[in-house]
């Protein structure tokens, strides 16, 4: 199913239509519009019976009462005169006719939309509509697949550079967090309910009471933002009111990496690396693979550099140094374990090795760390311009600034690493500006405070006290997807429309800018950012598309606007909107400060892998998923390595404190082999109370101990047991091979000497050796996959977009700990070598749709069968639920549904179902059908069009997901194609190939590139 | 054994025709219900309740109140099916096998122990159909004409398994009733309540006691003895093919029918023994099944129960000598892994403890053979678990790998068919005859005139 988006516009033309009507009716209805709308937002939520008792209700409130005082002067006294139903009923008349005239909103106009289908609508096809999701204020390109004006699946954009057709977990789950029924869906005023026209009232007037003091009371707390369109709308504020200020905070931003760039270049530059350039790449704890705006083309350029395919004998390798394990240490050729507190020494250790002077070496390192870094130098060194030295997010900005003059010195800058303008608005240091924020608060001098998405009062650093400064302002107003920790302490919260349902625009990390399209009317009546400073600026709402088309109007500078804007729309991207790299010159003389080193235990703070900062906490998908290597779902954890709680005499699941700068957060512990010793690494983001029903009371809360001194990890913790202990649901408790030839590697140089190293006597029994014949199979077409464990970095991103496109269930805590989750591809991890610092595998595992499926046979009633194209069908409609398939899969990829675990009740999930594939009930076994649906629609195209499916025609959803390309897809009876090529390669083996299962389903070893000089290490 | 013990008298002597009839009848007409019958009938019965509750949460939840997962998608439900259908063998072995074969010491036990059979396998049968994930479909298990032309999968053992079961649940019952019909026709004769008679009438079909009666039904009775014959070895042979079919390690060996044959005769005896000493103890009937019967079967289960242990001999054996890694793995996993402690009481419950069934005197010792048969009973149970849990919840990917632990359902089902067994067991001696009064007569007929 390759993406088609040929029919863009007509999304555009329909909701601005909307748009403008409603704009219309606005200005006729003059000052007294805003209360009207109140009344009428609230009546277009009920129905029938409810409808008349709401307006029984209204009849009662302030706002309404206000709106008659204003609208009917004459009938005022009457009104507030007791009285009858009847009367009641005969007043309303007129308003209630007016009302409806002028209140052509969502629910009326979506049941005529259809009327004027578009064009190219045509019912059981999807739509594919370019657009972007944004992170940390930075653009995901993506394709939103739509089903009859429902977006149900993210595919990411070839054309936007930082997706290049690949998606993460978050956008994947943005699906789900788009229906979720727990997000905001009224403006509410202290808890109240109250209305979009009641704010803009109040905002009118702050606005009107702000303009004597030139905004001075005015502050703008967001996220990152890189939107061009609210970049405009911010200057017109600051030109109005210059004394405002905007301040943006991400918790998760690497705050160190401006200063950095201070700090080596004297002025702020957003970085990039070009990893397809490079030879060697040393990352100081930069989880660059799984985290940053830039990580699914950092995987795509990395795997590149790996890809052995087609008799290639040469890859890059990669030497991590990092605290905990993650994604990118997993991937290294070489990992040094080190406290993050190490990470600075490492670097300069590193850099003196190097070469570099003129800066404090700093102390000793473990013992194998110096000879570690000397090799990795050495190798860095011999790599010139084909090398990079990548800083991490979470460490201060000195790492940042040494690797910079490390690149320089390995004359990567330009080649290997990139440098722009700064793609955010503000190149500044967010924690100060935040610091800054709170002071002005605390000492009341923010009259009005609107804050913008982010959650300060979940997430701010701990010492600033941010819910107590906000106790202090007095108008506090919030613009969020749910009614959240911020929210529940703002005076009025305003429900943000989600991305896919609104107009506006955002950056790559290159600069490019991709105009952000909504596929769908907002469900809960969002309001997007431009809507709410339109607000601010012009005293009346304009919608976000004409503020954000009207902002493209201004910009353009070529003739055709319109021809100008639907191609933007329509390729996802502005053409030519990267930003130019830049020359950089190094300035000398920063790194001389003294530092010290502590020894201490610490504390690492890293984003979870599932709920990031805590933003996703409510999203079930995210919640479910296995994080990389602990296999953790629904929890976070502190996690440390054996000796570390061998040493604090504690096991998995015991509960203890930690303690920091007087704080305490009672944590469960997770033992976690690879972890470096007397460090402890927690996942940010859990233990919300307001996230939703999924997300609340999640885990526990590391934010308290996570101080502006400490962002990314702090020493002086203290741990103490507390005796008591909880059950972690983990999907993968065995991580050793048993002596089995399950995921098979060599070093390069053994892939060198022997190309067939993963062939094992055995593992293609011949046809004879079973009692059964062969299942009939068609000569020309016979479907199959090949998975490359060399590229495979295990993120994730294939398990989610599998159960986006196959409307899999989550399952819940509970269930996963009885060993019930449903994803039907997953990612097994193997440790091995070093039990202590062991080398980590990734396998993902989907149905392998064996040729001799052992599951066949044994259903007895023919509910899972082969057909002649290799697959291995499960009919759900005659699955009766015995189970023996699963016990005689010897993979253990079937899936049952154990309870009814779809979610038949909630209306909005149902709106967000692939149509394409049935929801499968209780009692019934399910599993990967690669993505059947997806051959389907690619055979009736061909038969259409009467030829063969093409190579490349039908992508998997799990392969569509990928970021490294480690999956593909094809006719295996095809010599020609992909898929049969790559199972030619020599290192391709079937897992478990000795059963004589025949898997369509085959593996490519995995080959790691290791130093020689540093075997011994 | 000594030829004294050979030689003794399978009821007591002084046993004539009328006081054998006298004695089986009065228990279930004129007797008044004994104390312990209450109190018995009382625990079944609540735990029938249980079974009832539990089986309702089931359907109105789904499986997932039980503890099974993936990977071990059998559990309980599995478990005992395969440990009642186990027991349910004695009754056929020796209701059919040892009469075509004439051994007569079957006589007094034969009644109750096919009684037994059908009430194992009525609580066996339970399982299969509640156990899969839509219940309300089970029926698609049965090969039926219908209008899409659906039948079910031949090659699948759970489809043979429908058959074997429900012939063997056909033959048993109908194998039952016509060894009633002499008695039926005796107790209706001498009921002196006229519904009691009524009912006895129906049953005994019109039964009057004539050689032709009596020719027919000796006729109908070994050809059913015939018929249920090769029942004995198929059933469980095909229970264990469930298991031998798949390619799960510890499921997948040749040696599985022998087996499960053999341990289920092993079980199935034990059974009979537990049930057989408190009801001769507290119905008096140490007459009429003597210290003979008790000797005699426990030397069967002595016989079995080295069959078993061969068995599990040869799976450790068969495990070490093919090399394979899996097969290898799954006996290291049975002797330390996670259930190792079911293993080894599961090895000394079947082996060890019954080595004492050497002893001649432990073998007429009742307190001694009723707690060996109940350790037999639990080490059959225990093997089932074995064999289910520990091959499904670590198999080829250690990265499955996961644990299966029972839940309070899973339990309240096994301990509900138990209620079940007892219930419809207690409602037979109270209104059966649980020793075949026509063939305990003929016992005597035959020992009066060797006397003579």
């Amino acid at each position: 199913m390759t993406p088609d988006f040929k029919s863009l516009p007509v999304l555009e033309t329909k909701t601005a239509g909307c748009g403008c009507d409603a704009e219309a009716h606005d200005d006729h209805q003059g000052e007294d519009h805003a209360a009207l709308e109140q009344v009428r937002d609230r009546l277009a939520t009920t129905r029938g019976k409810d409808y008349w008792r709401s307006l029984d209700e209204l009849a009662d409130r302030p706002e309404f009462r206000r709106f008659l005082e204003t609208e009917f002067p004459s009938k005022h006294e009457l009104w507030m005169e007791p009285v009858t139903r009847r009367d009641f009923l005969k007043l309303m008349g007129a308003g209630m006719a007016m009302m409806f005239f002028s209140g052509c909103r969502k629910p009326l106009e979506k049941i005529f939309a259809n009327n004027e289908d578009p064009e190219s609508r045509v019912t059981g096809k999807p739509l594919f509509y370019a657009s972007a999701l944004t992170m940390g204020g930075f653009a995901q390109g993506v394709l939103v697949e739509t089903h009859e004006g429902r977006p149900t699946k993210i595919e990411g954009n070839t054309l936007h550079p930082d997706s290049l057709g690949a998606t993460d977990v978050f956008m994947q789950a943005a699906i789900l967090g788009f229906y979720d029924p727990d997000r905001a869906q009224a403006v509410m005023n202290r808890g109240i309910v109250s209305s979009w026209g009641a704010l803009v009232n109040v905002l009118r007037g702050e606005m009107i009471a702000q303009q004597g003091t030139q905004g001075a009371g005015l502050r703008i707390l967001s996220g990152n933002v890189s939107s061009p369109t609210l970049v405009d709308q911010m200057k017109q504020l600051f030109k109005k009111f210059p004394k405002a200020q905007w301040i943006q905070y991400e918790p998760l931003s690497p705050h160190g990496a401006t200063e950095g760039a201070r700090m080596a270049f004297g002025e702020p530059v957003q970085t990039r690396y070009a990893l397809e350039n490079a030879d060697v790449i040393l990352s100081l704890d930069a989880d660059f693979l799984a985290s940053g705006p830039d990580k699914l083309r950092n995987a795509r350029m990395f795997a590149r550099g790996r890809n052995l395919v087609g008799g290639k004998h040469s890859m890059n390798r990669l030497y991590v140094i990092e605290p905990c394990p993650t994604i990118t240490g997993a991937a290294a050729d070489h990992r040094l374990a080190l406290r993050a507190s190490d990470i600075e020494t490492a670097a300069r250790a590193l850099a003196a090795e190097l070469g570099l002077s003129g800066f404090n070496k700093g102390a000793d390192l473990p013992t194998a760390a110096p000879a570690w870094i000397k090799a990795a130098a050495d190798d860095l060194r011999s790599h010139r311009g084909r090398s990079a030295v990548i800083a991490g997010e979470s460490h201060p900005a000195i790492v940042h600034a040494l690797a910079h003059a490390m690149n320089e010195a390995l004359g990567n800058n330009g080649r290997t690493v990139i440098y722009t303008e700064p793609v955010l608005a503000q190149a500044v240091d967010q924690v100060t500006a935040l610091r800054t924020l709170v002071d002005d608060m605390m000492e009341k001098r923010v009259d009005m405070l609107i804050m913008i998405d982010g959650n300060p009062v979940f997430d701010a650093p701990a010492d600033f006290n941010f819910a107590q400064a906000l106790d202090r302002v007095k108008t506090r107003v919030r613009l969020g997807l749910y009614d959240d920790e911020t929210s529940n302490l703002a005076h009025w919260s305003v429900p943000a429309a989600h991305a896919l349902e609104s107009w506006t625009d955002a950056r790559a990390t290159d600069g490019t800018i991709t105009i952000t399209q909504p596929m769908i009317e907002p469900l809960y009546a969002g309001k997007t950012v431009h809507e709410l400073l339109s607000v601010l600026l012009d005293g009346s709402p304009r919608t976000s598309h004409d503020v954000v088309k009207d902002f493209w109007k201004t910009q353009h500078q070529g003739l055709n606007f319109e021809a100008f804007w639907k191609t933007s729309l329509h390729d996802g991207i502005v053409a030519g909107s990267a930003l130019p790299a830049r020359r950089v010159s190094l300035r000398s003389g920063w790194a001389n400060g003294s530092y010290t080193r502590s020894t201490d235990l610490e504390i690492v703070f890293k984003a979870d892998p599932s709920v990031w900062d805590g933003r996703f906490a409510n999203n079930g998908w995210l919640q479910e998923l296995p994080k990389p290597l602990t296999k953790l779902t629904w929890d976070n954890a502190a996690l440390m390595s054996p000796a570390t709680a061998a040493r604090l005499r504690v096991d998995s699941h015991d509960i203890i404190t930690l303690s920091l700068h007087g704080q305490s957060v009672k944590a469960p512990v997770w033992i976690t082999v690879g972890h470096v010793d007397n460090s402890i690494t927690v996942g940010l983001g859990y233990g919300r109370r307001l996230a939703g029903r999924v997300g609340n009371d999640k885990g526990f809360n590391a934010y308290p101990l996570r101080a502006s001194s400490g962002m990314g990890f702090s020493s002086g913790l203290s741990v103490s047991r507390t005796g008591e202990s909880m059950k972690l649901a983990c999907t993968q408790i065995h991580h050793g091979m048993e002596g089995r030839n399950i995921v098979r590697g060599a070093t390069l140089t053994e892939y060198q000497r022997d190309e067939k190293f993963a062939e094992v006597e055995g593992d293609n029994p011949s046809s004879e050796q079973t009692l059964y014949n062969s299942p009939k199979q068609d000569e020309r077409v016979g479907w199959g996959m090949s998975i490359d464990m060399n590229l495979c970095i295990g993120c994730n991103a294939c398990m989610i977009g599998c159960q986006a496109e196959n409307n899999i269930s989550i399952v819940g805590k509970d269930q996963v700990l009885r060993g019930r989750e449903m994803h039907w591809i997953r990612i097994d991890n193997y440790f091995s070598g070093d039990p202590v610092q062991p080398e980590f595998t990734h396998q993902p595992v989907p149905c392998m749709h064996c040729e001799n499926a052992p599951c066949e046979p044994v259903c007895p009633v023919g509910a899972t069968i082969h057909n002649d194209e290799g697959i291995n069908e499960m009919v759900y409609n005659r699955c009766v639920g015995t189970r023996y398939c699963s016990n005689n899969c010897p993979y253990k990829v079937r899936r049952f549904n154990f309870y009814q675990f779809a979610d038949e009740d909630t209306e909005t999930l149902k709106l967000g179902r692939n149509p394409d594939v049935t929801v499968r009930g209780r009692g019934v076994m399910e599993k990967c059908t690669y993505c059947i649906q997806r051959i389907n629609v690619a055979k009736f195209a061909a038969d259409k069009e009467d030829r063969d499916v093409r190579d490349g025609e039908i992508v998997m959803a799990c392969q569509a997901a990928c970021p490294t390309e480690a999956i593909a897809f094809g006719n295996i009876r095809d010599p020609k194609s992909q898929v049969s090529q790559l199972k030619t390669e020599p290192r391709n083996y079937p897992l478990l190939g000795e059963l004589g299962t025949r898997p369509h389903t085959t593996y490519l070893a995995k080959v790691r590139n290791t130093n020689p000089a540093l075997e011994n290490v | 054994m000594s030829a004294a013990r050979s030689q003794a008298p399978l009821i007591d002597p002084r046993h004539t025709t009328e006081t054998v009839t006298e004695k089986i009848t009065a228990n279930i007409l004129t007797d008044r219900t004994p104390g312990f019958w209450f109190v018995g009938f009382a625990v079944g019965f609540t735990l029938l309740m249980t079974l009832t509750v539990a089986i309702i949460w089931l359907f109105a939840r789904g499986t997932g109140i039980w503890g099974v997962n993936i990977p071990a998608g059998w559990g309980f439900a599995i478990i005992n099916f395969v440990w009642w259908i186990g027991i349910g063998h004695a009754g056929t072995l020796i209701s059919a096998i040892l009469f075509l074969l004439h051994q007569k010491w079957r006589t007094s036990i034969n009644r109750y122990a096919e009684a037994m059979t059908l009430f194992a396998v009525a609580c066996a049968g339970i399982f299969p159909l509640i156990h899969v994930g839509r219940p309300w479909r089970a029926y698609w298990l049965f090969p039926y004409p219908n209008t899409m032309g659906l039948w079910p999968q031949f090659r699948s053992p759970l489809m043979w398994d429908v058959f074997a079961v429900s012939t063997y649940a056909t033959v048993s019952a109908l194998f039952w009733f016509v060894g009633l019909i002499p008695d039926l026709a005796t107790l209706r004769d001498r009921a002196r309540n006229k519904t009691a008679k009524f009912i006895y009438g129906i049953g005994a079909l019109g039964w009057r006691g004539s050689t032709r009666h009596w020719h027919r039904y000796e006729m109908a009775y070994t050809l059913l003895a015939g018929l249920a014959t090769p029942l004995v070895v198929s059933v469980h042979t095909v229970v264990s093919w469930d298991f031998a079919v798949s390619l799960i390690p510890g499921w997948h060996t040749t040696i599985f029918p022998p087996y499960f044959v053999a341990g289920a005769i092993y079980s199935g005896f034990a059974m009979v023994i537990t049930l057989c000493i408190p009801l001769r103890k507290y119905y008096h009937m140490a007459d009429l099944i003597t210290d003979r019967h008790l000797d005699v079967m426990a030397q069967v289960m002595l016989a079995t129960g080295m069959i078993v242990a061969y068995g599990y001999l040869m799976e450790i054996f068969m495990a070490w000598y093919n090399g394979n890694v899996y097969e290898q793995y799954m006996v290291l996993n049975r002797f330390t892994g996670p259930y190792w402690p079911a293993y080894w009481a599961l090895l000394m419950c079947n082996i060890v403890i019954p080595q004492c069934l050497w002893i001649p005197s432990v073998r007429v010792n009742e307190p001694l053979l009723f707690i060996i048969s109940l350790v037999i009973n639990v080490g059959m149970w225990l093997e089932r678990f074995i064999i289910v849990v520990t091959s499904l919840h670590r198999d080829f990917l250690p990265s499955s790998w996961g644990t299966y632990l029972p839940t309070k359902w899973d339990l309240a089902t096994y301990f509900g068919t138990i209620g079940l067994f007892l219930t419809l067991l207690f409602l037979f001696i109270r209104f059966l005859p649980a020793i075949s009064i026509s063939e305990t007569r003929e016992l005597v007929a035959h020992n009066e005139e060797s006397h003579e």
